[in-house]
């Protein structure tokens, strides 16, 4: 009754002497509600042992097993056979740097975004252990909870046009990070502090607007509003800006 | 060999791993954190409920304090927790949540006015004062009189884990991520750091330090069946186990979740029936409150895991192709509540089991989740027979949860360790001199590539894969929520029997580089000799205590098992050694939880007796002197002030 599928998986060690990237197929009985996670163990174990790849919570809040799934960047552990055709493509997220087969390294590239967009609170007070916590509209946290939700998966990213020509991009990620900071009234920095870090072609005007992130994002984060808002807030920059300029 | 040096070596870089390097870090401290995945991936990252801190905001949180946090605290572990830690833990919880508030997570605030709720079943309206606006909110948990548990929807971990690992990026910590610690070099008792091997590129480093500290987390994974993270498999704790110095306490008491979605195990959060939601049964009828009138669905999670188990057995489960189960009701909770507040529960039905849980039913059933047991540290986290060596989170055995710990406990235990222990770890590291003996490295260091060359060349058969399954069939079959001294033996016999063939696993990927069946591996001996004290803990332990449920021991016995259990395996021998040492002093006096039934055997010592041996006893099975001497942190009798029974939730 189940089918057979077959996966057709991008293979390619760097760290083995003349390995040249290529294409191992294998072929696996389908069982009911079979992921991508559990699928590709059973590759691994069974025909594969040194098949590369990365899950860790496998529930999809950890956001690494990110991956191309018939040409589509998405999560493989909540991916579900029963949605794909009987053959099956995986291929790792183009853009980053790639560690073996399906396994990509997402994670330096975050943290590395982390310090370029200096992704934390930018505050000149102190914490003070004795004293009640400064209070903060609810509305305002739920704000600033809907783009914190990203999970760094490196989808977007993955499926941007204007990241796999400018590698310099901050991407749908990094522009969402932003307008998580700029939402947060405890994060100090200005509007001219964001125009500086934003208002480049790797920034926010390096966007084209097709909006292949927002299409692939597998937590649904609101990146349309995010970065209609970040614009707005730029525009605002910009007669800062040229206000000053007046001036002198 | 690479051979790098810092002051501090953190081995996990979770929340408790984290907050700790970032103790050091401000102490100018310089600090080298290792893990498994990149931080942001850690399993921290997937806890969903929320953190309890007594701060009392919420309406339904008024006349909390640190005192009936504690109190819940102990009651729930059964009596097993050490009453000094649960109490540095509950004076702390409130602290972290507001440094956690300043470090940027955006938790939920308190809204003035009415809302909706639902308590016990029943739609019930409460008013949140003007007064407490905009401070940080809590819900309901199980196991406790006050609603306590601080939260940011369901991603809790998550949010707490970003705004950590960003204070991490902008202090400049480094990380070192896709590194696996093989083993600890230590010499004439003090730890000198670790040998780690780089899962890029199979790369084997000694990283040298004057302190390290373990925080990995747990061990569910030898479950397989499990809600933990697929790296959650006991590397940490293993690496503790091999040195043959310090032992790994309370193995037996592993925590099973009442909710674990059927099939792929994946939790959803106790925050839904915290929210209000129901368990259910084959015929759809509610039958917690049958069990515990008071509590209801949310006794401690060892009770209503227990209770579950028990009505399954009455033939009233749900039959399923992947076994029985247990129904899990939040459609009442409407679908703005189960698409914001329960929104990652949401997202976790419609695209793992396809149940959309606004209209459907969730299949759910008890699964293993937490590890109470781990490294045994004193109250500064030093781990107990080697100095130098600390351990935090989830992979120590501090011990504020006992025998069971209760939900939102073990996320807060996390960023109070990380700060607790951390300043320990930090004064103990200034005062410690750096000897980077690179020969004793090269020594430990060969153990491993020797392994590795054994893996990869003998002529064994035994395949990794299978026998990992194997020992989680055992722990599956004999070592549940239900255990019986029969079925234990079994367990012993079959781990046993796995351990000789260990040495025999012989590595089919020949492949250089990150070699994930290499990986699995190194860590299955760690596996099977962790499982076999899992198993001949629970054996040894003649009595019901939180989570370890003999069915054969009913009683929980104060009279002979007031005490943790603590097993060395010294090198080369067939058996780890087992001793037992008081819990720590006693406050409050053993009694009943309030839930959960059961019997009891008392204690025949007087407390003042008990208390009087716990310094001596411990310090004989390699417990360090402490910073402060035992005791000081516990506010004699503060218990007697308060009445968490009196004003009912």
């Amino acid at each position: 009754m189940g089918r057979t599928l077959t996966f057709k998986i991008f293979r390619y060690n760097p760290t083995k002497a003349n390995d040249e990237p290529h294409i191992d197929t294998f072929q696996l009985e389908e069982t009911p509600r079979l992921n991508l996670f559990t699928a590709l163990h059973r590759i691994r174990e069974n025909q594969a042992p040194d098949l590369m790849y990365d899950f860790v919570c496998r529930a999809g809040i950890c956001g690494s097993c990110a991956m191309m799934i018939n040409g589509r960047p998405t999560l493989a552990c909540r991916t579900l056979t029963s949605d794909l055709d009987d053959t099956i493509e995986l291929y790792p997220l183009p853009f980053f740097k790639l560690l073996g087969d399906l396994s990509v390294d997402t994670g330096v590239w975050f943290h590395d975004m982390a310090k370029r967009l200096e992704s934390w609170i930018h505050t000149t007070k102190e914490f003070d252990p004795t004293a009640e916590e400064e209070r903060m509209d609810n509305a305002t946290a739920n704000k600033i909870y809907e783009s914190e939700r990203c999970i760094e998966c490196g989808c977007c990213v993955a499926a941007c046009a204007t990241a796999q020509v400018y590698p310099d991009f901050l991407g749908a990620a990094g522009l969402n990070r932003i307008g998580r900071f700029m939402f947060d009234p405890r994060d100090t920095r200005g509007e001219q502090e964001w125009f500086e870090l934003v208002s480049t072609d790797i920034g926010v005007f390096g966007c084209i607007g097709m909006m292949a992130c927002d299409d692939v994002c597998p937590k649904d984060l609101p990146l349309l509003e995010v970065f209609s808002y970040i614009r707005r807030k730029m525009n605002a920059g910009v007669k800062v800006a040229v206000t000053e300029m007046d001036l002198k | 060999m690479k051979v790098l040096t810092s002051d501090v070596l953190i081995i996990g870089a979770g929340l408790a791993g984290e907050r700790a390097a970032i103790a050091s870090a401000k102490a100018g401290l310089d600090v080298t954190m290792l893990s498994l995945v990149p931080p942001r991936r850690s399993h921290s990252s997937a806890a969903q409920g929320g953190m309890q801190a007594s701060l009392g905001n919420s309406v339904k949180g008024k006349g909390d304090n640190p005192t009936v946090h504690w109190l819940d605290t102990v009651k729930g572990s059964d009596w097993g927790a050490d009453q000094e830690v649960a109490r540095i833990f509950a004076d702390n919880a409130p602290i972290a949540m507001r440094e956690m508030a300043h470090f940027g997570v955006p938790w939920n605030r308190v809204e003035a006015g009415p809302r909706d709720v639902y308590i016990k079943g029943k739609k019930t309206t409460i008013v949140e004062e003007k007064e407490n606006e905009g401070l940080i909110t809590a819900r309901d948990f199980g196991g406790t009189a006050k609603w306590r548990t601080c939260y940011t929807a369901d991603g809790t971990g998550h949010t707490v884990l970003y705004a950590m690992d960003n204070l991490a990026v902008q202090m400049g910590i480094t990380i070192h991520d896709r590194m696996e610690a093989l083993s600890l070099i230590h010499e004439d008792g003090v730890c000198k750091g670790a040998i780690v091997r780089s899962l890029r590129d199979g790369e084997i480093i000694a990283y040298m330090s004057k302190a390290t500290a373990i925080a990995t987390g747990g061990y569910g994974r030898l479950y397989g069946e499990s809600t933990n993270a697929i790296i959650n498999e006991g590397t940490g704790s293993w690496i503790a186990l091999q040195t043959g110095k310090v032992p790994l306490a309370n193995m037996e008491a592993v925590q099973f979740h009442p909710t674990g979605i059927v099939p792929t195990d994946i939790l959803v959060t106790e925050g839904c029936r915290g929210d209000g939601g129901l368990l259910l049964d084959v015929d759809e009828y509610r039958f917690m409150p049958d069990y515990e009138p008071e509590k209801q669905e949310l006794a401690s999670r060892d009770v209503v895991s227990r209770r579950m188990k028990e009505h399954i057995l009455k033939g009233k489960g749900v039959q399923s192709s992947y076994g029985e189960h247990l129904w899990l009701d939040l459609r009442h909770l409407g679908e703005k509540h189960l698409t914001t507040k329960l929104r990652e529960v949401y997202d976790i039905c419609m695209y793992f089991i396809g149940v959309n849980p606004i209209k459907e039913l969730v299949p759910v059933r008890p699964t293993q989740h937490y590890s109470m047991g781990g490294i045994r540290v004193n109250k500064d986290g030093h781990a107990y027979g080697l100095k130098g060596l600390f351990a935090l989170g989830e992979v120590a055995c501090w011990d504020m949860h006992g025998f069971n710990r209760l939900g939102g406990n073990s996320l807060a235990e996390t960023v109070v360790a990380g700060m607790v222990v951390g300043d320990k770890i930090a004064s103990y590291a200034q005062a410690a001199e750096l000897n980077a003996n690179v020969t004793l490295a090269e020594k430990f260091g060969k153990e491993q590539t020797d392994l590795i060359e054994h893996l990869l060349t003998n002529d064994g058969t035994e395949d990794v894969y299978a026998l990992r399954d194997e020992i989680a069939e055992l722990l599956k079959d004999h070592v549940h929520i239900f255990r019986t001294g029969e079925g234990l033996e079994k367990a012993v016999n079959g781990l046993k029997e796995i351990l000789g063939r260990v040495k025999n696993v012989k590595v089919k990927a020949q492949a250089p580089g990150m070699n994930p069946e290499l990986s699995q591996a190194l860590r299955i001996e760690g596996m099977a000799k962790q499982a076999y004290i899992i198993a001949k803990g629970a054996l040894l332990r003649t009595e019901s205590r939180g989570a370890h449920t003999r069915e054969d021991y009913p009683a929980r016995d104060d009279k002979n098992w007031l005490n943790r259990t603590l097993a060395t395996w010294i090198e080369g021998a067939d058996e780890p050694e087992f001793t037992y040492e008081p819990v720590g002093q006693l406050d409050l006096p053993p009694g009943d939880r309030g839930y959960g039934g059961g019997q009891m055997i008392d204690m025949d010592l007087s407390i003042a007796d008990y208390n009087a041996k716990v310094d001596a006893e411990q310090k004989a099975l390699g417990k360090h002197d402490t910073q402060e001497p035992m005791g000081t942190k516990i506010p004699k009798e503060a218990w007697r002030e308060e009445s968490p029974y009196k004003d009912a939730k």
